[in-house]
């Protein structure tokens, strides 16, 4: 019996070995809900293009809500220069997103709540923005931290503390997402005890809660892909238009 | 002191930066009611900043969790 509320995040082997140049590549239950968060949104897409009527289908309606939502959320805080941005960061919300809710369903795994999964997304959205940004606008994209309008006395610092605030986007930006995960599962799990340990008589109080903390955690897993999303929209919106 | 126990107290106190996200949550709620109550028609439009401010605040507070982590397994 799995009494550690931190059980649920172990990664365990599924089916055999492989390994490459000391590499372990083996098939894993992580691997497995990636997996079938990537098939799930495949599915739900390839489903909801495949007719495309003028009075849509409920599954076609989903898919294009999903579209309108981030086409809005692009053009809003990125304005129309991110527009070929559009299918990364659909990939990303879609797939931030299912992993997710996949992590709500009791007996599943939260691929994101491992950090190594969730660092790796913010690395690559990091190193990305930074070449864009010099692509786009050259060495003048190291305007960036050096905002306009500050008086010459403060400058230097300001631009130690930008440059500083830039380094720590990758760092924030997945340590967001994994605590938010993490801190909910396990937070779920221990709510899950307490209704065993005060047994018939008193669990009903935490059962309750439990049931009023799951409907959080799915608002917050729903958020935490939002919020990614649009970060990484910010994060190009500094990188594409150059304001300072 | 035993390091053992001064982990347990490191982690314990690492837990108190949920105060600061427990008042940043306040604030941002407190302050879109305010302001949803002076202007009701512009409340909606406003809605997905709330939430977006709401995840942001929580999130800065989950980091001292992640920094109570680190005390009590990585070291």
């Amino acid at each position: 019996m799995a009494t550690n509320p931190m059980q649920q995040f172990s990664v365990h082997r599924i089916g055999p070995e492989i390994k490459l140049a000391g590499i372990d590549l083996s098939f894993t239950n992580a691997s497995l809900f990636m997996a079938i968060s990537a098939i799930s949104i495949f599915v739900l897409f390839f489903l909801g293009t495949k007719e495309k009527k003028i009075i849509p289908s409920k599954i076609q309606l989903i898919s294009e809500i999903f579209y309108n939502f981030i086409a809005k959320m692009i053009s809003d805080t990125a304005g129309s220069k991110a527009k070929p941005y559009f299918p990364f960061i659909f990939c990303l919300f879609t797939f931030v997103l299912f992993c997710n809710m996949i992590g709500m369903i009791p007996y599943s795994f939260t691929v994101t709540s491992h950090i190594i999964v969730t660092l790796l997304l913010a690395v690559f959205i990091f190193i990305a923005v930074t070449v864009i940004g010099f692509i786009k606008h050259g060495f003048g994209y190291l305007k960036l931290f050096v905002p306009s309008g500050v008086p010459a006395l403060l400058l230097p610092l300001i631009t130690v503390i930008e440059i500083i605030s830039y380094l720590s986007r990758p760092v924030s930006l997945s340590v967001r997402l994994f605590a938010n995960m993490m801190a909910g599962h396990t937070m779920l799990k221990v709510f899950g005890g307490f209704v065993i340990s005060l047994g018939l008589l008193g669990g009903w109080l935490p059962l309750s809660f439990s049931v009023a903390l799951t409907g959080l955690e799915i608002l917050v897993a729903f958020l935490q892909a939002y919020v990614f999303a649009i970060l990484t929209c910010i994060y190009l919106n500094d990188a594409l238009n150059l304001h300072h | 002191m035993e390091i053992e126990a001064a982990k347990m107290i490191g982690a314990g106190l690492a837990a108190i930066s949920l105060a600061g996200a427990g008042v940043g949550i306040g604030i941002i709620f407190g302050n879109y009611l305010s302001g949803a109550m002076r202007n009701p028609s512009a409340a909606q439009k406003q809605f997905p900043n709330l939430l977006l401010g709401f995840a942001l605040a929580e999130a800065t507070g989950l980091f001292g969790l992640v920094v109570a982590l680190i005390i009590l397994f990585a070291f």
